[in-house]
């Protein structure tokens, strides 16, 4: 059934909503704006950048990620809501991975954040299942016909994360360099990680 | 292949067809496009976070007002993300028994009726509609 109040501007239904449900005593203002900046200003690609700088530079690490994605990430502290069953996946000189979600949103915030306006976008979620290789080539990703690329769609079950190749080039760079090169584009697939 | 930023603005023309859909420049874009955003956003994990509405429920009305939107919007035009959110939102706390369809249409009505330059960040917590 369509609400007959859809025309209203958003901003007013919002605060229509939030006013009935603080009224109610169903949420807690401070609670919400507790949530908003933390994603706002503390959740972000950065976690998942150490993430992945770990793993260039700790072998076992790298073995512990790939083998339980959410036990490994929690070893550095990024844990919470739709980071609870995180699958990583290694991208070689062989397959590229591109992580989507079909349905709806579904992303790795713990790592990631919010995910961007692209990633929700339907031209996206449909788009680069059917032909990832052009929506890649759009990103400025141009991978030889060689190299397989592999589509995960997310869902409630698990959130998946890339794990980009190492640039060449930065053997001697240190992990906290290492994290600085490391964008979130890279984590869902639809860039590559490129020496500074 | 490049390490240029720029090299996003090849795939704009692409994702852009729905408006303020372009693909971030580096990893510090901002994550709302308007206040209203986040505050739905807030909004839905507060009433998770309290025990008052099942995350995976709210997925599925997502799901669904996703796809009903895009099945009513072949050509992408006037897609918003945030406004499936709150659609979902709304139906999930009426589904729930938390705010009926009816108490929020009567707020909603009570809140367009204030008079023009009402700042409506403050409406709703003051009681003044009471009087």
């Amino acid at each position: 059934m369509t609400s007959p109040t859809e025309h209203l501007d958003p901003a007013l239904r919002v605060e229509a909503l939030a006013s009935l449900l603080a009224e109610r005593g169903l949420i807690d203002e401070a609670t919400v704006e507790t949530f908003i900046k933390t994603y706002e200003q503390s959740v972000g690609p950065m976690n998942g950048a150490k993430v992945v700088a770990r793993a260039w530079t700790d072998p076992e690490y790298r073995a512990r990620l790939l083998a339980d994605g959410t036990a490994a990430i929690g070893e550095l502290g990024f844990k919470g809501p739709q980071g609870e069953h995180m699958v990583v996946l290694e991208n070689t000189p062989a397959v590229h991975h591109v992580v989507v979600c079909t349905l709806c949103s579904c992303y790795p915030w713990p790592v990631l954040g919010l995910p961007p306006s692209w990633y929700k976008d339907p031209a996206y979620r449909s788009r680069v299942v059917r032909e990832p290789r052009r929506v890649l080539a759009e990103f400025g990703l141009e991978l030889d016909d060689s190299v397989e690329i592999r589509v995960y769609d997310s869902s409630s079950e698990v959130r998946y994360m890339v794990l980009p190749e190492r640039p060449a080039g930065t053997e001697n760079a240190s992990e906290e360099e290492l994290s600085a090169l490391v964008t979130r584009d890279a984590m869902v697939g639809v860039a590559r990680v490129t020496a500074p | 292949m490049t390490g240029d930023p720029g090299g996003h603005a090849d795939a704009t023309y692409l994702l852009d067809a729905a408006g303020p859909a372009a693909p971030p420049r580096d990893n510090g874009e901002l994550v709302f496009a308007a206040p209203w955003e986040s505050r739905a956003f807030g909004l839905a994990l507060a009433l998770h976070d309290a025990g008052r509405m099942d995350w995976e429920d709210f997925r599925q009305s997502l799901i669904g007002e996703i796809a009903a939107w895009e099945a009513a919007h072949p050509s992408g035009e006037g897609w918003s993300y945030y406004e499936c959110w709150l659609r979902s939102l709304e139906r999930v706390v009426s589904a729930e028994g938390l705010v009926g369809a009816g108490d929020l249409r009567a707020r909603q009505a009570q809140l367009a009726a204030r008079p023009a330059g009402h700042d409506h960040g403050e409406a709703g917590s003051h009681g003044h509609e009471h009087h």
